[in-house]
């Protein structure tokens, strides 16, 4: 028998909120956490505008120990580590002091300590390797963030880093319920994390995708959907859920936020209109065909779409694909948001974060607002009516959510997120 | 001239943040082994290295660092690279 798996607990450090509190509230009040910051604008960044969750040394030393502190210099693993903590603390979960064989992780990451790296080759440089110390590895390796809080947690099931550029949070998800409703795991703390600053984000201000527009005004920079969309805001953060089996959820009496019903993976091979920076639209429509399809839900189903949607051109080509995957348009069309337009493009983190806000409008009852486009593009209005893109939260009972994201190198994941009913 | 009983002190600064005992390390004294008595962490040895070299300018060759395994052997190799200066 096949195991049904929901969410008993989650964690988000994001640019607009640290913890579910203060994240839950911020996305319902359209919140902005994209900041201008100084030293991008001395790098020579065309982009000087990002979204950096605020991480007071205060608050760190909550979570770790000084001597894990020591020579620490991984905002990625740090992110990650509060996000997945909180969501075990939130899923109930003690810390435990023998080896939980139940339980395990994958928590995606797309660089790890890039700080860190950047340290150490200055030293290997100049000559001095053995200065390097015992901490370099541990948190430059592609998986120091699971690493970490399978050490913190004590967790002794699979415990690995998954890598897929943006949809690497997304397709976390699905790694971790496919374990669970395999049978080969009680509980997995699933996620991604992405490190902030000048040396991740670099690389997409040279290949201007980013937003040059908004230097002076932060806070109107992510503009998805907007006829006025210029590119996107790089962010940083993580999100993290507790997925678990419904069976072992009731036999703790857990909160449920909601069932995760099922979803799928692809890519488009870089074929068609593919390529490792664009994706092939038939693999998008296919990929939510076939989440749909491993969900057992009908289009009309789907209350809410949380998007990709990173406020680039592609944003029509997105909601096309949505539109002829699902056969639904103009007023029939689903709710649809973007995260992004609060806290930026989060590159690694943003499926796991976007899924934590996903999940919030089921459990509480709301769709969020996506700011910064009142002035819609008139494409997408012209496929889908405007009404079905909230410039206001709107409080409503939410059933069904599908989650999408979309990365680098034509990859895609959709997860489809339910209310819970026994 | 630095004494032997100021290296130590110097040298209990240096391991406290790595310290997994605390009792240990409340009573340390020459013969405390800095594994097996502080229980540092294996790994973190080649860290308390760097922060001595930090803390004396001076620079611990392999052979040397391989011996450093309690206070008393971490304070010869200490004097006699300090000597050397």
């Amino acid at each position: 028998m096949e195991n049904r798996v929901v969410i008993t607990g989650m964690g988000v450090v994001a640019p607009n909120g640290v913890g579910l509190e203060a994240f839950s509230n911020a996305i319902r009040h359209g919140i902005s956490g994209i900041e201008f910051f100084s030293d991008l604008k001395e790098f020579g960044f065309s982009c000087c505008i990002a979204g950096i969750p605020m991480v007071s040394e205060q608050l760190k030393r909550e979570y770790f120990t000084e001597l894990q502190l020591k020579n620490f210099n991984s905002s990625g693993i740090l992110y990650g580590c509060i996000a997945g903590m909180d969501a075990w603390k939130d899923a109930g979960l003690a810390i435990s002091e023998s080896t939980d064989f139940d339980s395990g992780t994958v928590f995606g990451a797309g660089t790890s300590g890039i700080d860190k790296f950047r340290e150490a080759i200055y030293k290997l440089d100049d000559g001095k390797v053995r200065r390097l110390g015992s901490t370099v590895v541990a948190q430059t390796m592609a998986s120091g963030v699971s690493a970490y809080l399978g050490g913190i947690l004590g967790l002794g099931n699979q415990v690995t880093t998954n890598s897929s550029a943006c949809t690497t949070g997304t397709e976390a998800i699905l790694m971790g319920y496919d374990r669970i409703k395999a049978g080969k795991a009680k509980r997995m703390l699933i996620g991604s994390t992405s490190d902030s600053g000048p040396y991740v984000w670099g690389g997409f201000d040279a290949m201007r995708v980013l937003t040059y527009k908004h230097n002076e005004s932060p806070a109107q920079g992510s503009r998805p959907m907007s006829a006025t969309a210029a590119g996107f805001v790089p962010g940083s953060g993580a999100g993290a859920m507790v997925l678990e089996s419904l069976e072992s959820a009731l036999e703790r009496d857990a909160t449920i936020y909601a069932e995760v019903l099922g979803g799928d993976v692809n890519s488009g091979g870089q074929r068609n209109d593919g390529s490792m920076t664009a994706p092939n639209s038939e693999a998008v429509q296919r990929c939510i065909s076939a989440a749909l399809k491993n969900a057992r839900i009908q289009p009309k189903d789907i209350d809410v779409i949380n998007g990709h949607l990173t406020a680039t051109s592609k944003d029509f080509t997105e909601i096309r694909n949505w539109s002829e995957a699902l056969d639904l348009k103009g007023t029939d069309f689903p709710y649809i948001n973007s995260l992004k337009s609060m806290v930026g493009h989060c590159l690694c983190a943003s499926g796991s974060i976007e899924s934590v806000a996903s999940v919030l409008q089921i459990k509480e009852g709301f769709v969020f607002q996506n700011i910064n486009c009142n002035d819609l593009n008139e494409e997408i209005t012209g496929l889908i009516s405007k009404e079905r893109i909230p410039q206001k939260t709107i409080k409503k009972d939410i059933n069904i959510v599908a989650k999408a994201s979309f990365g680098f190198g034509d990859v895609n994941g959709c997860v489809i997120f339910k209310k819970f009913n026994k | 001239m630095i004494t032997n009983e100021q290296m130590i002190n110097d040298l209990s600064d240096i391991v406290k943040p790595y310290i997994q005992n605390q009792v240990a390390f409340d009573n340390l004294s020459a013969d405390t082994d800095f594994i097996n008595d502080l229980k540092i962490n294996s790994a973190n040895l080649v860290d308390v290295v760097l922060d001595i070299e930090d803390k004396f300018d001076i620079e611990i060759d392999n052979e040397s660092m391989d011996k450093m395994l309690n206070v008393k052997a971490a304070v010869e190799i200490i004097a006699t690279k300090l000597a050397k200066k």
